[in-house]
């Protein structure tokens, strides 16, 4: 175990070595920073999802196919697209060097030191697909404010804030998961759209979808962006559609390619006949509506009302406690619960709810087509809408929106503001993630370093504009401060801390809750009142 | 500065990175009976806790000298004594008489971790950063990046926070070379009666002082600063070490736990000039103790003399700076019982001329780290150390562009090189050369590690040697830049080799 990674190591000596001497690279460095950052997180906590992976590379690994999304002898079940279990297939045949008995189904909670070393190694190897995308996005970003320093460069700044990402570092590499290769794979796509290399860029979209479902959330942005933009090769001079110039051949090609890919992930099963039991993994329905903690969403405003509703209510004797249910989420940690005095929210009623959210941004992309900008605009509307208002929702998914809200920050001030606001509560609300003492410190410094840099890189930037921030959002962003002093230092040495476990949690959700709100119709509100950019580029 | 941000983002980083090898293991995790030096500022704490005073230095049924006794000067007694005020409030087991020996668990490693933090932040950091502020002939950029590089300085970070050592303050040098003779030398005295290591660096704070008083006229202005410099250092001193002055053999006892001369040349594997020399010839046996002692007193003096005698007729900030690392460089090559962790006094002042001769410091600084492995590995420090040492070196390669600066103005090896040139005419390649032996030791150091790891420890004597070897090549070139433009410096360097 050691002797490979001292390898590694030393290989990547000599490659930094020979870099070097060829001249400071900065990007080149801040990649190189985080991923030996990312390598002194190895031994920090890892939540069940290390679990879930190392389940999930002993099916791909011991079982055939017609097995994979049957196997249920750990209760994490493979619930991703077939091409992650393909991918955990590969990885498993370089784990097998590292220790065989993680590659034992039944060897549930397995966690040898090789083992934890093989699957955070994996992560930051596959984050170098990540660090490519980061690579192509900066070259995307127009450099026309020239400056001379470095820092100070719109490149420099969209470079540090992906790849130095908080929410990406301690999801990725402290919680454990995957995130890092597939925002690659989103990243790199859009970049290929900003690049007018369309086709490549709906191929990798198509992939990333048969690697994770949950980008499904932003596909109606792809779907509509593609066919406006790419199948109607061309405009009125106001702007608006010119129906003759659509283009059947581009539409085939897309449509082709989409559908080779399709098929030769769900294929096999679909030759295997096991396309519903697929599916019954990928879209589990039956858990609640809110995660394990609830995601800042509006759903967490809706249940907490609820809870003060029902609080007043039984004060005031309107309601009889009897008929409250037991359930009522007294710790914060119930899968489900039953609202006590608004109506109780199914399935179909969120679905609708992120549709009516998505429509707006939809229809303006297709009725005012701003370019591949307009485009990453409604890709983030989509992420956020469906955050909002989505079924089981988990508190990492605002990533899918800060993540390309950071490569329109650093273009106008508007979008900083907001990117700012989003970013600042979205990693704050990732933070109950993290429980243990001793990465206490790191979240907390992680954080502010992030923030700060992110908060004064982006002032600096924009120092000849209006502040970025009016008193309200000041206000608000300071007070998240005080929020987690409550939260983490205080709150557990009160006497509440056994009678309402769920307080601090709560109190975060709904905090984060309004301000990823607010940006939410703050970023509307620019779409909306935005002139559309004069000439939509042709093909 | 307008570049504020960027300076909390480098010391955020910092302290993020000592966070996370601080989550590693320790030294003497989980190894009875002695453990390690985790166990040692640990039992620090029980015995000042729970004795008086005036037993702390003292073998007693109490305090059993044998097992981690202490041997720190009054300062680190008194802080250990405030660490277990907080222990006692947290946990009393973890600091319990007899009965806590040994005592590890998961929060007391944190609550450990976080009192090293925590000194750091309130004493090393805000130094640092002060001395970045106050270099002067750099942008800011450049300001920023020295502190960068400085707070990542692998070394101090994976003894402080892997292997257990609190860390000592800078703010002496600061003092001093910022023109505040006065708060420097408290600083310094301070750091003095914190560890008595820090004496390695007492001779050029004393040269620089002396000459700055000369400099102003010992009649007039001069005397004076002479005066109430001297009343700062006897107050200060008096105050640390007021609790035990009331008897004599309390201070006696307290000298002799300072400095145990009776301990031996050199620890197991130091990389200085008597564990490489006796790797042909046995000096240990050879020579009787206090021949020995004498031996190494009188190089240490020797080698060190050059440099302080410049610097009291001529000084300067910077001068000052180049003749601790000298000094310092001399003790930890001659003197006696020098252990590996004593690199760390010489890598500081090292550090503070990281900006003025970036690339031999950053040399000289990945090999301090390097030297100290052995030790690291024995803690399981492997990772972190790696890590961290590449870390480093990226943070320098990028921040100052080492590997273009090699000509021999930026070296400070020009008047060297000139001399050289008047009986070797051709004598222009010394710029490449240097640059070459610097690949080559990287190399070394790499191929070294891959060796120590994967081979069998029995084979660790020839790899020391070369260790050694690839030591002294650096460590002859920093002593020779220290001494640029002084011609008896110069005749220090063949004396070296």
């Amino acid at each position: 175990m050691r002797i490979k990674w001292v390898e590694c190591a030393a290989l990547s000596v000599m490659a930094a070595l020979s870099v070097m001497t060829g001249g400071g690279s900065w990007f080149l460095a801040l990649a190189l920073g985080v991923t030996l950052l990312k390598c002194l997180l190895i031994p920090t906590y890892h939540s069940t999802d290390f679990e879930v992976h190392r389940n999930w590379l002993a099916i791909t690994h011991s079982l055939p196919i017609s097995q994979w999304y049957y196997e249920a002898t750990s209760e994490w079940t493979l619930d991703y697209p077939p091409f992650f279990a393909w991918f955990e297939y590969a990885l498993s045949h370089v784990a097998k060097y590292f220790d065989q008995e993680m590659l034992n189904v039944h060897n549930l909670n397995y966690s040898s030191s090789r083992t934890l070393l093989f699957q955070r190694f994996s992560v930051i190897f596959t984050d170098a697909l990540f660090v490519y995308a980061v690579h192509e996005c900066c070259k995307c970003v127009d450099g026309k404010k020239a400056c001379k320093e470095l820092t100070e460069k719109p490149k420099f700044i969209l470079s540090v804030l992906l790849l130095w990402n908080f929410g990406l570092l301690i999801v990725d590499h402290i919680h454990f998961q995957y995130n890092g290769f597939l925002f690659g794979l989103m990243l790199l796509s859009i970049a290929r759209l900003f690049q007018k290399r369309h086709m490549e860029g709906a191929f990798l979209f198509a992939v990333l979808l048969h690697f994770k479902h949950i980008y499904l959330y932003v596909a109606p942005a792809y779907g509509i962006y593609l066919l406006r933009s790419y199948c109607f090769t061309a405009n009125k001079p106001d702007g608006s559609i010119r129906w003759n110039s659509f283009s059947f051949v581009r539409l085939i090609s897309l449509g082709l390619t989409v559908f080779l890919v399709s098929a030769l992930s769900l294929g096999p099963f679909l030759a295997l006949n096991q396309l519903p039991q697929v599916f019954s993994r990928l879209f589990p329905f039956k858990r609640g509506l809110c995660h394990a903690y609830w995601a800042p969403n509006f759903w967490a405003v809706y249940n907490a009302l609820d809870k003060v509703l029902s609080v007043i209510g039984l004060q005031l004797k309107l309601l009889d406690p009897k008929k409250i249910p037991k359930a009522s989420m007294t710790s914060g940690l119930v899968q489900q619960f039953q609202h006590t005095v608004l109506p109780s929210v199914t399935p179909l009623v969120t679905l609708i709810c992120t549709l009516i959210a998505i429509l707006p941004s939809i229809f303006c992309l297709w009725f005012k087509p701003q370019g591949p900008r307009g485009f990453l605009r409604c890709l983030i509307l989509c992420a956020l809408s469906s955050f909002m208002f989505g079924w089981h929702v988990h508190e990492k998914a605002i990533l899918l929106a800060i993540l390309p809200m950071s490569l329109l920050s650093v273009g106008k001030a508007g979008d900083a503001s907001i990117f700012l606001i989003l970013s600042t509560t979205g990693h704050y609300s990732l933070f109950p993630l993290l429980f243990t003492a001793p990465e206490l410190p790191i979240k907390i410094l992680l954080m502010l370093l992030f923030t700060i840099y992110s908060i004064s890189s982006l002032k600096t930037l924009f120092r000849k504009e209006k502040p970025l921030f009016n008193w309200m959002e000041t206000f608000y962003l300071l007070g998240l401060g005080p929020l987690e002093v409550f939260c983490e230092f205080v709150f557990p040495f009160t006497s509440w801390k056994l009678k309402y476990p769920f307080i601090p949690l709560l109190l975060t959700s709904v905090y984060c809750a309004v301000g990823i709100t607010y940006a939410w119709f703050k970023l509307y509100v620019s779409v909306f009142t935005d002139p559309p950019v004069g000439k939509t580029k042709k093909q | 500065m307008e570049k504020w941000y960027l300076m909390t983002a480098v010391v955020l980083l910092g302290l993020t990175v000592r966070w996370t090898v601080s989550l590693n293991s320790y030294s003497g995790a989980g190894k009875p009976p002695m453990f390690g030096d985790y166990e040692a500022q640990r039992h620090w704490q029980e015995i000042t806790f729970n004795l008086p005073i005036k037993q702390w230095y003292f073998n007693s049924s109490d305090n059993n000298l044998q097992y981690w006794g202490l041997d720190y000067p009054p300062l680190t007694a008194y802080h250990s004594l405030l660490c277990a005020y907080v222990a006692q409030f947290i946990n009393p087991d973890w600091i319990a008489l007899h009965s806590s020996r040994g005592y590890e668990s998961q929060a007391h490693k944190l609550f450990m971790r976080a009192t090293v933090l925590i000194a750091d932040l309130l004493i090393y950091i805000p130094a640092v950063v002060l001395h970045c502020c106050c270099l002067k002939e750099i942008s800011t950029k450049k300001k920023i990046a020295n502190a960068l590089c400085i707070l990542l300085y692998p070394g101090l970070i994976l003894i402080d926070y892997g292997h257990f050592h609190l860390g000592l303050a800078l703010w002496g040098v600061l003092g001093v070379s910022c023109d505040w003779d006065l708060l420097g030398s408290l600083a310094f005295c301070l750091a003095v009666n914190y560890k008595q290591m820090e004496l390695y660096h007492s001779l050029p704070f004393f040269c620089f002082l002396l000459g700055k008083c000369f400099k102003k006229g010992l009649k007039g202005k001069g005397f004076v600063l002479f005066v109430k410099l001297a009343g700062t250092v006897v107050a200060s001193f008096t105050l640390c070490w007021l609790p035990f002055f009331t008897e004599r053999a309390q201070a006696l006892q307290v000298l002799r736990r300072l400095f145990p001369v009776d301990r031996g040349l050199f620890e197991d594997k130091v990389a200085n000039i008597w564990c490489s020399v006796s790797v042909f010839l046995k000096i240990k046996d050879i020579l009787p103790h206090h021949v020995q002692i004498i031996v190494s007193f009188c190089l240490t003096l020797l080698s060190l003399l050059p440099a302080c005698v410049k610097l009291t007729l001529q000084p300067s900030p910077k001068g000052f700076r180049f003749t601790l690392v000298s000094c310092a460089l001399s003790f930890f090559l001659f003197s006696f019982q020098v252990h590996e962790k004593s690199i760390l006094l010489v890598s500081l002042p090292v550090c503070l001329v990281l900006s003025e001769i970036p690339f031999m410091s950053t040399w000289f600084l990945l090999v301090s780290t390097f030297s100290m492995l052995p030790l690291l590995l024995k803690d399981d420090l492997l990772m972190p150390s790696v890590v961290t040492t590449m870390a480093f070196f990226i943070a320098c390669a990028t921040s100052f562009s080492i590997f273009e600066k090699t000509s021999e103005e930026e070296l400070r090896l020009k008047s060297f090189s000139v001399s050289v040139r008047k009986h070797l005419p051709r004598f222009t390649f010394l710029p490449r050369i240097i640059q070459h032996l610097f690949i080559i030791s990287v190399i070394t150091m790499v191929l070294l590690t891959l060796m120590t790891v994967t081979l069998d420890p029995p084979q660790k004597l020839p790899d020391l040697f070369s260790v050694l070897d690839s030591w002294l090549i650096n460590s002859v070139t920093s002593l020779r830049k220290s001494g640029r433009g002084d011609p008896r410096q110069r005749e220090e360097a063949p004396f070296t080799r």
